[in-house]
């Protein structure tokens, strides 16, 4: 676990006994610092870290009952990485796509909590027409292009995403998430090399949570180091404090620097940890339970959010007002995605092809 | 008595060419290995090299002249010593380059045991018919134009990104080589590098790169060098692209064309000679296209570019310097979802696709001399399926064959058949036929090649058993 935001630079000041790679004099990100945010900021940070977990227990709770069924990964203890990461975007104008463990991205970036949760519980007023589910779910009007299945496709399809970008001129910016177990497919790669040759508008980001269903990066990944995984690419990586939302919000404003230069592509390893099952059924032996614990008390990025929010001045009770807020939007998105109807049978046959042929 | 120099075959393919360029001239001294000339194909231009050492006599064929059939002596030797016989026949020394050479010589003994120069099963997919029966929407008396599958596709790109900025052209060497089988020719030269995409060796990674760019607004034309290699990609074409629309509830689509060549090409083996047409047309979300001619090329795959659906258009090697007529109008695109009655006739219905319907066409100019009068069906596009045309027919012919480059279990044809069973049962005299391909991978020897392969004479076969005659 990082407990600073490091970049290649350091390590190899660190370790003079390593010798300098071949392509040290290749130009490289600043060693970012963590981002100086002002009080709103803040608690909009803390705001939109607690609305995440408070859903996410929220989308358990409901698993539990039998309102959602298939596959649910819940995000708890990831919150400040895409909370960080997304304050930094233009919604509308930046697009985003991810994986399966969308829910946290997709409140991150403004989208109405009842219609994620509606489609959680398969519901016609659900984002997707509860056609999608949960590891299905995309907006187009916010620039969120999913929710996406299949371990790895993100990354190629984000790459697409930074090409239309790129081909529009448009300034946007992809990013595009995907974890460490996605880090060891192969078309990963593929697009790590046309991204950095095409020098296209996109950051990679490797959610880091440590494990990949029940294998830990140790056990899966040769270089395990994953923030070096674009070097041969010529892609700059950063190892960042995933954690810490201040510190993944200052890695974002230098990959974005990086990227909006035109520089092409730059990587972000986001160190961080699921708290939470792979998803709902997760037999949990892989690790330990002290394992787990020690990350909430010690790394927990809500906590490390609220010390900030303390040091700036903000009482306990305001805190508690926001709690109370989020609460509320929890439980009405929750009221809402159990009342609402189900899809319309007729709708079987609806959105297979766009066109009437 | 000197060597005679032939016009090699530099593909599989080819028949013919253009002797572009003599690099040597009469009387100059060539040993193994030296450029002798430059002979243009309408796929590529290849280097011709000398296998034997030897003073170039007389130049036969002059540069520039068009159409030299392969075989055609193009040039005489003198061999070493002046006055040896020609080695024709003998085995080539084992140098990789040798290559061209080997099959422009041609053993002269014809009636030796061994075999002569291969000859490519596929040979059998070759037509001599032409579609006869014009899309019933182009206007009477429009004027015609003789262009080749690979032209027509190539316009109808060119065309297209014309009209939207949108459409670009991504795959393996579509932009500085023109197209591996130069279907992409003269694209970079008109749209440049922005819009005509060289991309690495890496086809799941671009088909990703292409679905991402249509999910983003663009319209992309992804190239596969042959659909084989699609197999690397099939992961986005089916869960990234095709199910996109249904799993967001209509609000993301994928305006996505997949082309490249399907089927079984010459000579190259199990791993190159595969038509994925019942794969993709297995797939809800997708729209599977397979013309054989020029014009419902060119008219599908506007279309194809045009809809805002992923689309798989299945296009066949073996066919694109085929040439036919097309309509000459402006804006020619054509429905997609309509098969096309390529032949009309009263007793059997043989239905087929992509280079099949050459083979239907044959097949019913030999069973019009024996009275028996076929309709051919070009399905044109696999998914969605035009039932109602095939159902329509057998309600005339009340018998019917299903004819395709392909295997035959889970395919087109069995899906035909089952349709016809289940709604066209009252109307049928005989069993449906089914003409495929052998269920193996396709072999490379010639003698297995063709064995495996299907051919019109098996079409008359299958039409004559279900006319019970």
């Amino acid at each position: 676990m990082a407990k600073t935001t490091t970049s290649r630079a350091d390590k190899a000041k660190d370790a003079s006994a390593v010798p300098a790679p071949a392509d040290h004099n290749r130009e490289r990100p600043d060693t970012p610092v963590d981002y100086k945010a002002s009080k709103e900021e803040l608690l909009e940070f803390y705001r939109q870290m607690t609305l995440i977990r408070r859903f996410e227990e929220k989308a358990g709770q409901l698993y539990g009952l039998g309102f959602i069924g298939g596959f649910c990964h819940l995000y708890i203890g990831q919150e400040a990485v895409a909370v960080g990461i997304q304050s930094a975007l233009e919604p509308g104008k930046d697009s985003v796509i991810t994986g399966y463990r969308d829910h946290g991205h997709m409140l991150a970036y403004g989208i109405d909590p009842k219609v994620i949760m509606a489609e959680l519980t398969g519901r016609a007023a659900g984002i997707s027409r509860g056609k999608g589910g949960s590891m299905h779910m995309f907006s187009v009007e916010h620039k969120f292009y999913g929710g996406h299945g299949i371990v790895g496709a993100q990354v190629g399809l984000g790459t697409g995403l930074g090409f239309a970008h790129k081909y529009r001129d448009d300034g946007g910016v992809c990013v595009a998430y995907f974890g460490d177990g996605a880090a060891n497919q192969g078309q990963v790669y593929e697009s790590f090399n046309m991204a950095e040759l095409w020098k296209l508008p996109i950051i990679f980001v490797i959610e880091n949570n440590q494990y990949a269903m029940g294998t830990s990066v140790n056990r899966s990944s040769a270089e395990d180091q994953l923030y070096r995984r674009g070097e041969s690419f010529r892609i700059p990586g950063l190892q960042v404090n995933g954690m810490d939302v201040l510190a993944v919000r200052g890695a974002t404003e230098e990959a974005l620097a990086w990227v909006k230069a035109g520089k092409g592509p730059i990587l972000l390893e986001m160190k961080t940890y699921r708290y939470r099952g792979h998803s709902m059924s997760d037999p949990a032996k892989y690790r330990s339970r002290e394992e787990v614990q020690e990350m909430r008390d010690k790394s927990d990025p809500i906590e490390g959010a609220k010390k900030h929010l303390e040091a700036a001045g903000v009482t306990e009770d305001e805190l508690k007002k926001i709690d109370q807020e989020i609460r509320k939007i929890v439980a009405e998105a929750a009221d809402f995605a159990e009342s609402s109807p189900e899809p319309d049978s007729s709708e079987l046959y609806t959105d297979v092809l766009v066109e009437q042929y | 008595m000197g060597v005679e120099i032939k016009m090699p075959a530099l593909s599989p393919t080819m028949e013919e060419g253009t002797l572009a360029k003599w690099l040597v001239k009469e009387g100059d001294e060539v040993k193994s290995g030296d450029i002798l000339a430059e002979i243009e194909t309408d796929k590529a231009t290849m280097e011709f090299e000398a296998v034997d050492e030897g003073k170039i006599g007389k130049i036969m064929v002059p540069e520039g002249t068009d159409g030299v059939k392969v075989g055609t002596v193009i040039a005489t030797m003198a061999g070493e010593g002046g006055a040896e016989a020609a080695p024709a026949a003998a085995p080539e020394p084992a140098e990789a380059k040798a290559e061209p050479a080997v099959e422009a010589a041609p053993a002269k003994a014809e009636d030796a045991e061994a075999p002569k120069k291969a000859e490519s099963g596929t040979a059998k997919l070759e037509s001599k018919a032409k579609p006869a029966l014009a899309d019933p929407d182009i206007p009477a008396g429009t004027e015609y134009v003789k262009v080749t599958v690979r032209e027509a596709l190539r316009d109808a790109m060119a065309e297209e990104m014309r009209a939207d900025d949108r459409v670009f052209v991504m795959g393996e060497e579509v932009a500085e080589y023109q197209g591996a089988y130069k279907v992409t020719q003269g694209l970079l030269e008109e749209f440049g590098p922005k819009r005509v995409i060289d991309t690495p060796i890496t086809e799941y990674g671009f088909a990703g790169v292409g679905t991402g760019a249509a999910m983003g607004g663009l319209k992309p034309i992804v190239e596969f060098m042959t659909f084989n290699f699609a197999m690397q990609a099939i992961d986005h074409i089916i869960n990234s692209a095709a199910k996109t629309n249904y799993m967001s509830g209509g609000q993301m689509r994928c305006p996505v064309v997949f082309r490249g060549p399907n089927g079984a090409a010459s000579r190259v083996g199990a791993q190159h000679s595969q038509n994925y047409g019942p794969w993709y047309a297995s797939v809800p979300g997708l729209i599977v296209i397979a013309p054989y001619d020029a014009a419902d090329a060119k008219g599908l795959l506007k279309a194809a570019i045009r809809s805002e659906d992923p689309v798989v258009f299945l296009e066949n090697e073996l066919v694109y310097g085929r040439t036919f007529e097309i309509p000459k109008v402006d804006d020619y695109v054509l429905p997609i979802g309509k098969a096309r009655i390529v032949r009309a006739g009263s007793d059997v219905t043989i239905v087929s696709y992509s280079i099949g319907v050459g083979l239907a066409l044959d097949a019913a100019e030999t069973l019009a001399g024996e009275g028996i009068e076929a309709e051919v069906i070009d399905l044109r596009t696999l998914r969605p399926l035009d039932t109602a045309t095939v159902l329509e027919s057998l309600k005339k012919t009340n018998r019917m064959v299903v004819v395709e480059e392909g295997w035959p279990v889970c395919s087109i044809s069995s899906e035909i058949a089952a349709v016809v069973m289940e709604k066209g049962f009252d109307d049928l005299d005989a069993p449906v036929l089914r003409v495929t391909n052998e269920d193996v991978p396709l072999p490379y020897a010639a003698n297995l090649e063709k064995a495996a392969l299907i051919d019109a004479a098996r079409v008359v076969k299958a039409a004559k058993q279900v006319c019970y005659k």
